[in-house]
């Protein structure tokens, strides 16, 4: 019986946020999709994040931010990834982030940001769809 | 970017953290290659020494197994963990949550964790964990925790692997602790009451204290009972002692358990091989659907049709 390939998503919360209930429900969903989800909690550190995402080989990062702190530890994040060669990690963010910062993010490697409310199947979908790795 | 199964070894026995995450992947995955590199690290194997941690949800065997690798940490020993979770039946998915715990040892260099799903194969996940345990080992790991729930035989299994067996209770656990005593109790080298300072802690050291003079068949190692406190890291110095007195013991015994996990692993990979392979074949068997069908109308019982099929299978050879 073949082994079918399972995509790994780690989904993490850098930063001092203080409720993870959006992080849950795209954890939820990706692991009802079949996924094999990584979740670490609240109050990650950047270097925590990138770590974990090297030593659990993951396929795609989902970085949940709601602190309005993205404009400097989601351009660490992707350094740090860069450093650590993970360049072909998919990485993707989601909750509160303004529409005006976006283009920014895009450019720093972040290749979609989702906001509140979207639907977890188009996130689901977004990441199957999109992986960097072949499968 | 595809690593080839020779870069991967030569990285792990460079201590290249990387490749072991790679390495893992593709074992996880049965990629072709995967079982040449497991060959190829196997006898660069057997340093390191293994404790299986298992025990009910909710008894805290992440938090303490946190804790004893920062007690090894200390000495300088290098840690590897495997965190093991159930996959989801319906999905195939999984929520591999042990890691919260244990996220402070993330940036520890010494410290390698991994979080695998069961995945539901045939039997294979004691054999897909002993081959992630080899990769930590040939990478240098001192001491590789594996970490199940131990609610099902695979699990068990995965457990008896390992050098030494830490079964972690918590008081309050209610029937899960008749539940565990039944299966489990047999295999644990060490018992832990973790949250003990919780109200019925001293009951649930006097229930495990009967049931192990139940168990007659063990003379030369009595399991010990610790408490402990993970939050607090309370009893994780005596804990570690517990361990060290175990593997000490181990080692007086010679070679006799390293053949009996050798058997061990021998008869699980035959099983899960031979497995994969007979159930390849029995689906393409144009008779195949039409048995499951006469099963399901109750005109063929599923032993016969087991048999029926299978001496078809082996005919064929």
């Amino acid at each position: 019986m073949r082994v079918e390939r399972k995509i790994r998503a780690l989904v993490a919360k850098p930063g001092l946020n203080s409720h993870d209930r959006g992080a849950k429900v795209v954890a939820r969903a990706l692991r009802d999709a079949g996924m094999e989800v990584i979740y670490t909690g609240l109050r990650q550190t950047s270097e925590q994040i990138v770590e974990t995402a090297m030593q659990e080989d993951v396929d795609v990062l989902c970085l949940s931010i709601l602190s309005g702190a993205h404009m400097t530890l989601l351009p660490r994040i992707m350094n740090l990834m860069k450093e650590k060669d993970l360049n072909d990690v998919l990485v993707i963010a989601g909750g509160i982030v303004p529409e005006e910062d976006i283009p920014m993010l895009k450019q720093i490697g972040i290749a979609e940001v989702f906001g509140p409310g979207t639907p977890t199947d188009v996130t689901v979908n977004y990441v199957r769809n999109n992986l960097k790795r072949k499968l | 970017m595809t690593f080839s199964a020779k870069d991967l070894v030569q990285g792990v026995l460079n201590r290249h953290r990387r490749s072991v995450a790679r390495l893992m992947t593709a074992i996880e995955n049965e990629d072709p290659n995967s079982r040449a590199a497991i060959s190829e690290l196997y006898p660069h194997t057997g340093n390191a020494y293994t404790v299986g941690v298992t025990g009910p949800p909710g008894s805290g065997k992440s938090t303490l197994i946190t804790q004893l690798a920062k007690q090894y940490r200390k000495e300088g020993q290098k840690v590897g963990i495997i965190a093991v979770d159930p996959s989801s039946p319906f999905s195939g998915g999984a929520f591999l949550g042990d890691r919260i715990r244990m996220q402070e040892l993330s940036t520890d260099e010494g410290v390698f964790v991994r979080s695998m799903a069961t995945r539901g194969s045939l039997g294979g996940l004691a054999r897909s964990t002993a081959d992630l345990v080899s990769v930590l080992d040939a990478f240098g790991c001192d001491i590789i925790f594996v970490e199940t729930v131990g609610a099902g035989q695979s699990e068990v299994d995965v457990v008896r692997l390992a050098d030494t067996v830490m079964l972690v209770m918590a008081p309050g656990l209610g029937d899960d602790i008749q539940a565990i005593k039944a299966g489990i109790m047999e295999i644990g080298d060490i018992i832990v009451v973790n949250k003990a300072d919780r109200e019925n802690a001293e009951r649930t050291m006097l229930e495990i204290a009967e049931a192990l003079e139940l168990d007659t068949e063990r003379k030369e190692w009595t399991p010990p009972i610790v408490k402990t406190i993970a939050t607090s890291s309370e009893g994780a110095e005596r804990l570690v002692e517990k361990l060290e007195e175990h593997r000490s013991f181990l080692r007086k015994s010679g070679m006799g358990r390293r053949k009996m996990k050798g058997e061990i692993q021998l008869l699980e990979a035959v099983k899960a091989r031979l497995a994969e392979k007979v159930v390849a074949d029995l689906r393409v068997d144009p008779t195949y659907e039409n048995m499951v069908e006469k099963i399901a109308s109750r005109q063929l019982d599923p032993n016969e049709a087991a048999t029926i099929l299978l001496n078809k299978v082996i005919e064929k050879k």
